[in-house]
């Protein structure tokens, strides 16, 4: 287990790698120039100048990526340009903030996805499974960006029930775990759901489909094993395939939504790589990436070494 | 005592009580403001994100030398005394300017203000040798204070700044530069990233509270020097909320009581539901900056002209939702500065066709042009419905539209730039659409048409060059009298609109929705405003 949890190590190595090389060639690439997130619009060449040797964004690029690679194996992220603050601080409190946000909305739609998914494998063809597979492709399909503000007009507007944005009454840093701040993340969690719960709904309903039709499930359903064990075989069997979608689920939305965190103003890693895109605040940019990069491959490894604890055949592979 | 006490009417005792307590236990007047940026501004001393970010935590943390009347609503403000209690240019040398510094004041942190504090900030954004020195505020004030040659401390109360040339229109420059406290700097360890969190001016509010894209909490500086204009409010709350339909619902469910920049679309649900919409003429214009080189078609001032005549501005309000005015110029015609242009700018299709006519285009046989415009962001309005408005306008008399759409971020690199450079000229660039402050002499009019600063090194980005106009602008420049100063400024911008630089379409009314809490707020006819005015039920 211990050269297979070190193999998977060496692989995300290069992964991240790649794309701080990627990211930070995007970013050159793109029309516009870092130095706008500091410098007024009319501001003359001779400040831009200077800018551009206080920020070390006059040494060629290979330079400056070298040196930033150089400051992260250190543990330093460098500071933002916009905001002249920390990246490292930055980022980890979005990524905070955003984790709150994915875990939530990760159970709400890991747990809907495979109730909904299980009755409609059992069920197919019947009205259940319809509806099931209706509100699996509207999960999937529908826009989050609408979503969110159709559900902040009724719930927030019309009945007032909960608030429209923010990540608490008193700001994210302040948070506490009780009535009053978690108003604050069910629409975005709700919103966020949607996706997983979509997806992991699909997975599911075909795994235990195929399933059914399985001769083992044949045989044990002769041996007469009640349906309630029969139901624990299928879940053993399926769990594997929905831990992996679910890893990847996670992940995704460790990414943060871009829109649902600016719709719902939730300061969380979307928001900030918004923020960080517009601004063409290079060292944000890359810092938000390279942590929501190892958040992934993390997050990836953790699937690979848990499945195989499931599934010992997986561990022989 | 026991007995005499038992022996008095209860409400002897309880009502003297119950009244202490209530005005000790009095609430906190408390005001939301969701404001449309994605972070809050910098609080080092020097506002980033623009001349909106100043009413957040310029003008409220910090004081400038020369102050903008920010506090009236009705007429345009006017420039007022600040940390400098008067300035007088020096007889001999006009270039030469003397500051009387303001005594009594003192910055938050308690240290006392004095003219070594003046030229501390000036070396702060100045002086790239000086301990004190960021490039981050330097980069936000250097543009706008371009005229500052050197400077130094007469005594303790009296700065002397010279110019690089005679500028009478100086002190217009001195609003955006705010005064920071040397001692608190001092203090924190000499860290302007700690200064950030606890910064100190003199300013009418103090910085309680800072989480970054979060909140900033401003509570009343209630020793303020300024006793006409202590806060009427204990807090107010800046809550960064880019997105305007997300500033809108936390407006609609209560969790702000103030939005700027409130969508067009949500205006009727807000009125219906009790909100309060305030506008006011603000120094704002949305126009086509025409490139004037040889070979732009813009440099047929009869091409200009009847661009100009050739769109319905009421329209373009209209699809504003009533959230702008039309434009007759680059300013306001209520500003002192507009004058008498001949060239009157209005709908008037024949007329714009007839000097189509004479310039040898119609519709069928129409002059092309390209003009670079943004998909949007702040001062862009709604940069794509516009502009497709006005492409259907000028097609009718035979202007042909093209658009380059970019981010704003990039326009602001073409536009730096200027029209000659290869990154317009080159891709056949003639025109740019980009919305313009126009808040002083500088901003509104001077950069634009002097010829010394054609792009890249100012922002005439068409490279207009009108000799007579370089010289009225020597004059003004060289000109102490303001009404003197008023009167070529006007003449300046007559000039202007009867050159037809631009095609002028509308003025923002800079739009704020208040909640029925917000009892009073006066909103200036400029982008900084004063929000000390601001009370709440």
């Amino acid at each position: 287990m211990l050269v297979y949890v070190l193999k998977r190590l060496l692989y995300a190595l290069p992964i991240a790698l790649s794309v701080t090389v990627i990211s930070f060639m995007l970013v050159y690439l793109a029309p516009g120039d870092p130095l706008n997130a500091i410098a007024p619009a009319d501001a003359p060449v001779e400040v831009i100048e200077a800018l551009k040797i206080a920020y070390g964004l006059d040494k060629p690029v290979p330079v400056q990526y070298a040196l930033w690679v150089w400051r992260a194996l250190h543990g330093d992220l460098g500071t933002s340009i916009a905001s002249g603050r920390a990246v490292l601080t930055e980022v980890m409190g979005a990524v905070s903030n955003t984790f709150m946000l994915a875990t939530i909305a990760s159970i709400i739609g890991v747990c809907v996805g495979c109730v909904l998914g299980s009755l409609a494998g059992y069920q197919r063809g019947t009205w259940i499974d319809k509806i099931a597979t209706t509100l699996s492709v509207i999960g999937v399909s529908i826009p989050h960006y609408w979503l969110g503000l159709v559900l902040t007009i009724v719930f927030s507007i019309t009945l007032g029930w909960l608030p429209a944005m923010g990540a608490g009454p008193g700001g994210s840093s302040e948070w506490a775990w009780d009535i009053e701040h978690i108003r604050f993340l069910v629409l975005p969690a709700v919103t966020l759901c949607v996706i997983p719960m979509g997806i992991i709904t699909r997975t599911v309903r075909a795994l235990v489909a195929e399933m059914l039709e399985q001769e083992f499930v044949i045989a044990l359903r002769a041996r007469g094993l009640s349906n309630k064990t029969l139901f624990m075989h299928i879940a053993k069997n399926t769990a594997p395939t929905v831990l992996a979608v679910t890893g990847l689920q996670i992940g995704y939305l460790m990414g943060g939504s871009i829109l649902v965190e600016t719709v719902f103003a939730w300061p969380g890693t979307g928001f900030l790589l918004n923020t960080a895109i517009f601004q063409r605040d290079i060292p944000l940019l890359q810092g938000t990436l390279l942590v929501l990069c190892m958040i992934f491959v993390v997050l990836n490894l953790l699937v690979d070494i848990v499945q195989p604890l499931i599934d010992p055949r997986m561990g022989r592979v | 005592m026991s007995s005499i006490l038992k022996k008095m009417p209860s409400w002897l005792v309880t009502l003297p009580l119950s009244l202490c307590l209530q005005t000790g236990l009095k609430a906190e007047t408390v005001a939301r403001y969701g404001i449309s940026m994605a972070d809050i501004p910098l609080t080092t001393g020097q506002p980033d994100r623009g001349a909106g970010a100043y009413q957040f935590t310029g003008h409220t943390i910090y004081d400038p030398l020369i102050a903008w009347e920010a506090n009236i609503g009705t007429r345009p403000g006017k420039l007022v005394p600040g940390l400098a209690t008067a300035w007088k240019v020096d007889p001999k040398d006009n270039k030469k300017w003397l500051f009387t510094i303001r005594k009594g004041v003192k910055f938050h942190d308690g240290s006392d203000l004095k003219a070594s504090a003046i030229v501390w900030n000036l070396d702060k954004v100045l002086d790239d040798k000086s301990p004190q020195f960021d490039a981050k505020q330097s980069a936000q004030v250097r543009p706008r204070i371009p005229s500052i040659a050197n400077y130094r401390v007469v005594d303790d109360y009296t700065v002397e700044i010279t110019t690089k040339s005679v500028d009478a229109l100086f002190p217009y420059q001195l609003p955006w530069f705010l005064i920071g406290s040397p001692a608190q700097w001092e203090r924190l360890g000499k860290d302007w990233s700690k200064v950030a969190t606890q910064p100190s001016g003199t300013g009418p509010f103090k910085l309680d509270k800072l989480v970054p894209r979060e909140r900033a909490d401003l509570i009343k500086n209630a020793t303020y020097w300024d006793k006409t204009r202590i806060a009427k409010t204990d807090r107010i709350v800046l809550v960064p909320i880019p997105d305007a339909m997300t500033r809108a619902n936390a407006l609609l469910n209560g969790q702000v009581d103030i939005i700027e920049s409130p969508p067009p679309d949500v205006l009727p649900q807000l009125k219906s539901s009790g909100f309060k919409l305030v506008t006011n003429v603000t120094p704002h214009v949305w126009p086509y900056h025409f490139s004037t080189y040889p070979g732009s078609p813009w440099a047929d001032i009869r091409v200009r002209k009847a661009a100009n005549l050739a769109i319905d501005r009421n329209a373009i309000v209209k699809l504003l939702n009533g959230l702008a005015t039309p434009a007759k110029g680059q300013l306001d015609s209520t500003s002192p500065w507009f004058g008498k242009p001949t060239f009157k700018i209005g709908y008037d299709l024949p007329a714009a066709k007839a000097l189509m006519a004479q310039a040898g285009y119609s519709p069928s046989n129409p002059v092309k042009a390209k003009i670079i415009i943004a998909q949007g962001g702040t001062g862009q309005m709604l940069s794509l419905p516009m502009n497709e408005f006005i492409q259907q306008s000028l097609a009718e008399i035979g202007i042909q539209l093209e658009f380059e759409v970019v981010e704003l971020e990039n326009l602001y690199l073409h536009w730096r730039s200027g029209a000659k450079a290869d990154m317009n000229s080159g891709k056949g660039i003639t025109g740019i659409n980009l919305g313009y402050v126009t808040a002083d002499p500088f901003y509104a009019l001077t950069r634009f048409v002097d010829s010394h600063y054609t792009a890249p090194n100012g922002v005439n980005w068409g490279g207009y060059n009108n000799p007579k106009m370089d010289t009225t602008l020597d004059t003004l420049r060289s000109n102490f009298d303001t009404k003197v100063q008023d009167a070529l400024l006007a003449e300046v911008h007559q000039t202007m609109v009867d050159d037809a630089l631009m095609l002028w379409v509308v003025h923002d009314v800079n739009p704020h929705s208040l909640s029925p809490k917000v009892q009073e707020f006066v909103q200036a006819q400029h982008w900084f405003q004063d929000l000390t005015t601001i009370r709440m039920k």
